[in-house]
C-alpha cells in the first residue's frame, strides 16, 4: 500500500513554505530596491552592497517579529479554532502546530538577525574609514557634507578621531541593538529543548526579556542614521552628472549640495498589532485569575498523581481541552499547563497532575497529598484557573472511526473522551457520527492503572448493560514487569478477569505490534475516513504518522488515517 | 527558583557566546576592519570556547542528554583535571577570555555573551556544581551464574522416597550442603505457559 503521507503533511510543508515565500520576497525586493534605488546612490557610494543586505534583512526581521507573538496568543488561537466553523479538517489542525510555528519564526529572526548584525558592522567600519584622513575623493566630500550649517550630513560618524565601538554606544540603534541581541541571544540559550526540560522555570522567566526585546526593537531606528537623498534634492542634483563633479558642489549652480534625511522607524508599524493582542491576551489570563475557583475534591492515588475537582462560574469545556493552572503561593508568575480529564456533562472540572518537576511535587505538598491529615476546605491553597484551550481531540467526533493511543500519563486527555462518550451514550436521542473508538494505552506501571481503571470498569459495565459493546475496543499494554509480576500474572492467566486491572479485556505484555494494528483497522474500516489521536513520547508519534501514512491507500475512495498529535 | 543546575544554561550560553564570536571574528578579519587582528584572536578564542563547552557535564540527578558525538571531547577535558572541573575556573577563563574580544567593535556582542555565561557559571560554583563528565557505562556481562536457578539436585530418573531419604542425608554428611528433594510449592502440569 503506497503511502500518502502527503495527505497529512502537506498542509503544514504548505504554509512553512508560504512563510519562507514571503521571506524570499520580502528580502530580495527591498534588496534590490537598495542596490539600484536612486536616493541611496550616494550611500552606496560609502557603503557597497552591504547597506541592501541589512536593510533587507530588517524588513524579514520586521515581519518575523510581527507574527512571532500570534502562535502563542492562545485565547486567540481558540477563539479562530470555534470561529471557523467553515475551515474543518486539515486547516484546524495547523492550529495545533502553533508551537512549532513559534520556533521556525524565532530561527529566521535568528538567521536574519545574524545577517543584520554583520552588515551593520561592515556599514560602520565603513563610515569609519570614509570620515578618516586617508578618505579621498568623493568619499571624503560626502564625509564632510554637514559640517556646515545649510548642509545635511550622510555619514553618522562626524570626527575622524573616534573609534566604531564608541561610535556604536554613543547612538541610539546601536545600544538598542545590543539590547535586543543580548535579549535574542539569552531567550535562546534558555529555550533549548534539554533547558526546556530540566528546567521549566528558566525557560519561563528568561523568555520574559521579549519585554526587553520589543521596547528596544520600536525605539531602533529613531537615529534615522541610514540616510538617502531627499526628493527635492535629487530634482535639482543630478547624481549621475555631479558623482564626477564632487569638487564644484559648493561653488556650481549645476549641482546644489546634496541634501539627506534619514528613513523614519517603520519596526513599531509591523510589531504594534500583535503586541497589543497579546497584551490582551495577557489581560485575559490576569481577570481569569481574578475569578474564583472552588476546588471541590482533592484525590491523592498511589503512583503520585493528585486528582483535583474544581467549579468556577461559566467554565464551559470539550474533551481534550487544557487549562493553565496557576497557585500563587507556590509561584505568582507561572502557569503551567493540565489536560481536563473530567467530561463536559459533569458539574465540575478536573484535572490529574502528576509530579515530574519542582512545580508540582511543591503542589502535592501544598494539598498535603502525601500525609493522612484531611484538610479543611478553606486551608487549601488558592488556585486560578486560565482557560479552557482547545487540543486536538475536539475533533475525535467528526470522525466515523477514531483511534486513540496514550503512553503513560498521555492517558489524561482521553479520559475525558471516553467519559463524554459515556455520557452521550446514555443520551439516546443524540445520533453520534463516531460509530467506533479503539483505545490503545501503553503503560510502563501498573500502578498508574488505579484511577483510569475505575472508568474503565464502569465504562465496560454501561456498555454491556446498553448492548453497546461494539463502540468501544479498548487494549491495555504493560510494559515492564518483575519477575514477581511475570509470575502471578502466569498463574492467574486462566481467569475471566485481568489479574492486574481487574477488566474483562486483557491486558496485553509488550508493545504493541502497530503494523499488525493497523492492518486489522483498515481491513474492518475499508473506506472510511480514520483519526488517528495520540499522547505520548516523539517516538510513538513518529511511529504512528509512519503507520497513518503506510495504511492510507492511494484510492480516494479507500481508508484514511489522519494523524491528530497532542503533546505538552 | 527551586533545584535548577545554573551550570547548564551557563553551558548553552557559553557554546553560543563561543560560535558568536568566531562569526564575529570572521566578519571582521574577512573584512579587515581597523585592529583586525582582534578578530583573529577572536575566531582562535571561540574555537577553544566551542571546544571545552561542547561536552555537556552530568547531571546532579536524572539522566542527561549527550551533545552527538560529545565522548571524544569529553576525554579530553577530563585530562584537565581540576581545571575543567572547577566552576571557578571556567567562570574566571571566561571572563579573562572575553576582555580583549571587547576591543573590537565586530566581536563585543561575543564579549558580552561570553561575559553572562562568565557570571552564571560563578553562580553555579558558588552553589558547588561540579563538571562531571558523562561516561557511558561499562556493558555489564550477564553473569550466566546468577541467571539459571540451581539445577535440580536430584533429576530423574529417582530412586523410590525410602531410598531418596537415605541418599539425602549420606550427602548432606558428605557434602555438609543441605538440597533436599525438589518440593514442588505448586503442582506441576504439562501445559505450556
Amino acid at each position: 500500500m503506497m503511502g500518502c503521507w502527503m495527505l497529512n503533511e502537506s498542509v503544514s510543508v504548505i504554509l512553512a513554505l508560504l512563510w519562507l515565500g514571503v521571506n524570499l520576497y520580502l528580502f530580495i525586493d527591498t534588496f534590490r530596491w537598495y542596490g539600484e534605488e536612486e536616493s541611496f546612490f550616494y550611500t552606496r557610494v560609502i557603503l557597497g552592497s552591504t547597506l541592501a543586505w541589512a536593510r533587507a534583512s530588517a524588513v524579514c526581521l520586521n515581519f518575523n517579529c510581527m507574527l512571532i507573538l500570534l502562535p502563542i496568543s492562545r485565547n486567540l488561537i481558540s477563539f479562530i479554532r470555534g470561529a471557523s466553523i467553515c475551515c474543518r479538517g486539515p486547516w484546524r489542525r495547523q492550529l495545533d502546530k502553533n508551537l512549532k510555528f513559534h520556533k521556525l519564526v524565532a530561527y529566521g529572526i535568528a538567521i536574519n538577525a545574524t545577517i543584520h548584525i554583520a552588515a551593520h558592522l561592515c556599514n560602520l567600519e565603513r563610515y569609519h574609514l570614509s570620515q578618516s584622513a586617508e578618505a579621498e575623493g568623493l568619499l571624503a566630500a560626502l564625509s564632510k557634507l554637514g559640517d556646515t550649517p545649510n548642509e545635511s550630513y550622510i555619514n553618522p560618524i562626524r570626527t575622524p578621531h573616534t573609534n566604531t565601538t564608541t561610535e556604536l554606544l554613543s547612538t541610539i540603534a546601536g545600544i538598542t541593538g545590543l539590547l535586543i541581541s543580548l535579549a535574542l541571544i539569552l531567550i535562546m540559550t534558555s529555550s533549548t529543548e534539554f533547558i526546556r526540560q530540566i528546567s521549566y522555570e528558566l525557560f519561563w522567566y528568561t523568555h520574559h526579556m521579549f519585554i526587553i526585546f520589543f521596547i528596544s526593537l520600536s525605539i531602533h531606528g529613531a537615529g534615522r542614521i541610514v540616510r538617502g537623498q531627499t526628493p527635492e534634492s535629487l530634482l535639482l542634483h543630478n547624481v549621475t552628472f555631479c558623482r564626477d563633479h564632487y569638487a564644484e558642489w559648493q561653488a556650481a549652480a549645476r549641482c546644489p549640495v546634496p541634501q539627506f534625511s534619514g528613513k523614519e522607524p517603520s519596526a513599531w508599524k509591523w510589531v504594534l498589532g500583535p503586541v497589543v493582542l497579546y497584551a490582551c491576551e495577557r489581560v485575559i489570563r490576569f481577570w481569569r485569575f481574578q475569578q474564583e475557583v472552588v476546588i471541590t475534591k482533592v484525590v491523592s492515588h498511589p503512583s503520585g498523581v493528585l486528582e483535583l475537582h474544581m467549579k468556577k462560574r461559566n467554565f464551559k469545556m470539550a474533551p481534550g481541552q487544557y487549562v493553565l493552572l496557576q497557585c500563587p503561593s507556590i509561584s505568582s508568575l507561572e502557569w503551567h499547563p493540565f489536560t481536563l480529564t473530567s467530561a463536559p456533562q459533569e458539574d465540575f472540572f478536573s484535572v490529574h497532575i502528576r509530579t515530574a518537576g519542582d512545580w508540582t511535587r511543591a503542589l502535592h505538598t501544598a494539598f498535603e497529598a502525601e500525609g493522612q491529615t484531611i484538610k479543611e476546605p478553606r486551608s487549601l491553597p488558592r488556585l486560578a484557573v486560565d482557560g479552557p484551550f482547545g487540543a486536538a481531540l475536539t475533533d475525535v467526533f467528526h470522525y466515523p472511526v477514531s483511534v486513540c493511543i496514550a503512553a503513560g500519563i498521555g492517558v489524561t486527555p482521553f479520559a475525558a473522551l471516553l467519559k463524554s462518550i459515556w455520557y452521550k451514550c446514555c443520551e439516546s436521542q443524540t445520533q453520534l457520527k463516531l460509530s467506533k473508538v479503539y483505545f490503545y494505552w501503553i503503560c510502563r506501571d501498573p500502578s498508574a492503572f488505579e484511577w483510569f481503571a475505575d472508568l474503565l470498569l464502569s465504562l465496560e459495565t454501561r456498555m454491556s448493560e446498553r448492548g453497546n459493546t461494539h463502540l468501544l475496543s479498548y487494549h491495555i499494554f504493560l510494559t515492564s514487569w518483575d519477575e514477581n509480576q511475570a509470575i502471578h500474572i502466569a498463574l492467574h492467566w486462566d481467569e475471566n478477569t485481568d489479574v492486574i486491572t481487574g477488566l474483562k479485556q486483557k491486558t496485553f505484555y509488550g508493545r504493541p505490534n502497530w503494523n499488525n494494528e493497523f492492518r486489522q483497522i483498515a481491513y474492518h474500516h475499508p473506506s472510511s475516513s480514520i483519526g488517528v489521536f495520540s499522547c505520548g513520547p516523539k517516538a510513538l508519534s513518529k511511529t504512528l504518522q509512519r503507520m497513518c501514512r503506510l495504511y492510507s491507500s492511494a484510492d480516494p475512495r479507500g481508508v484514511h488515517f489522519y494523524y491528530n498529535k497532542e503533546s505538552f | 527558583m527551586g533545584q535548577i543546575e545554573w551550570a547548564m544554561w551557563a553551558n548553552e550560553q557559553a557554546l553560543a557566546s563561543g560560535l558568536i564570536l568566531i562569526t564575529g571574528g570572521i566578519v571582521a578579519t574577512a573584512g579587515q576592519f581597523t585592529q583586525w587582528y582582534f578578530g583573529a584572536y577572536s575566531i582562535a578564542a571561540g574555537v577553544f570556547i566551542c571546544l571545552l563547552e561542547y561536552p555537556r557535564g552530568k547531571r546532579k540527578k536524572g539522566s542527561t542528554m549527550e551533545r552527538c558525538g560529545q565522548k571524544y571531547m569529553t576525554k579530553v577535558v577530563k585530562l584537565f583535571g581540576p581545571f575543567s572541573r572547577n566552576y571557578y575556573v571556567r567562570a574566571i577563563l571566561h571572563l579573562g577570555l572575553s576582555v580583549p574580544a571587547g576591543f573590537l567593535l565586530a566581536t563585543i556582542l561575543g564579549t558580552a555573551c561570553l561575559a553572562i555565561s562568565s557570571g552564571i557559571y560563578l553562580l553555579a560554583a558558588t552553589r558547588g556544581e561540579q563538571w562531571t563528565p558523562i561516561e557511558s557505562k561499562p556493558k555489564e556481562r550477564p553473569q550466566v551464574g546468577a541467571t539459571i536457578k540451581q539445577p535440580p539436585s536430584n533429576p530423574p530418573p529417582r530412586p523410590p522416597a525410602e531410598a531418596r531419604k537415605k541418599l539425602s542425608e549420606e550427602e548432606e554428611v558428605a557434602t555438609g550442603v543441605s538440597s533436599g528433594p525438589q518440593e514442588n510449592p505448586i503442582p506441576v502440569t504439562d501445559e505450556v505457559v
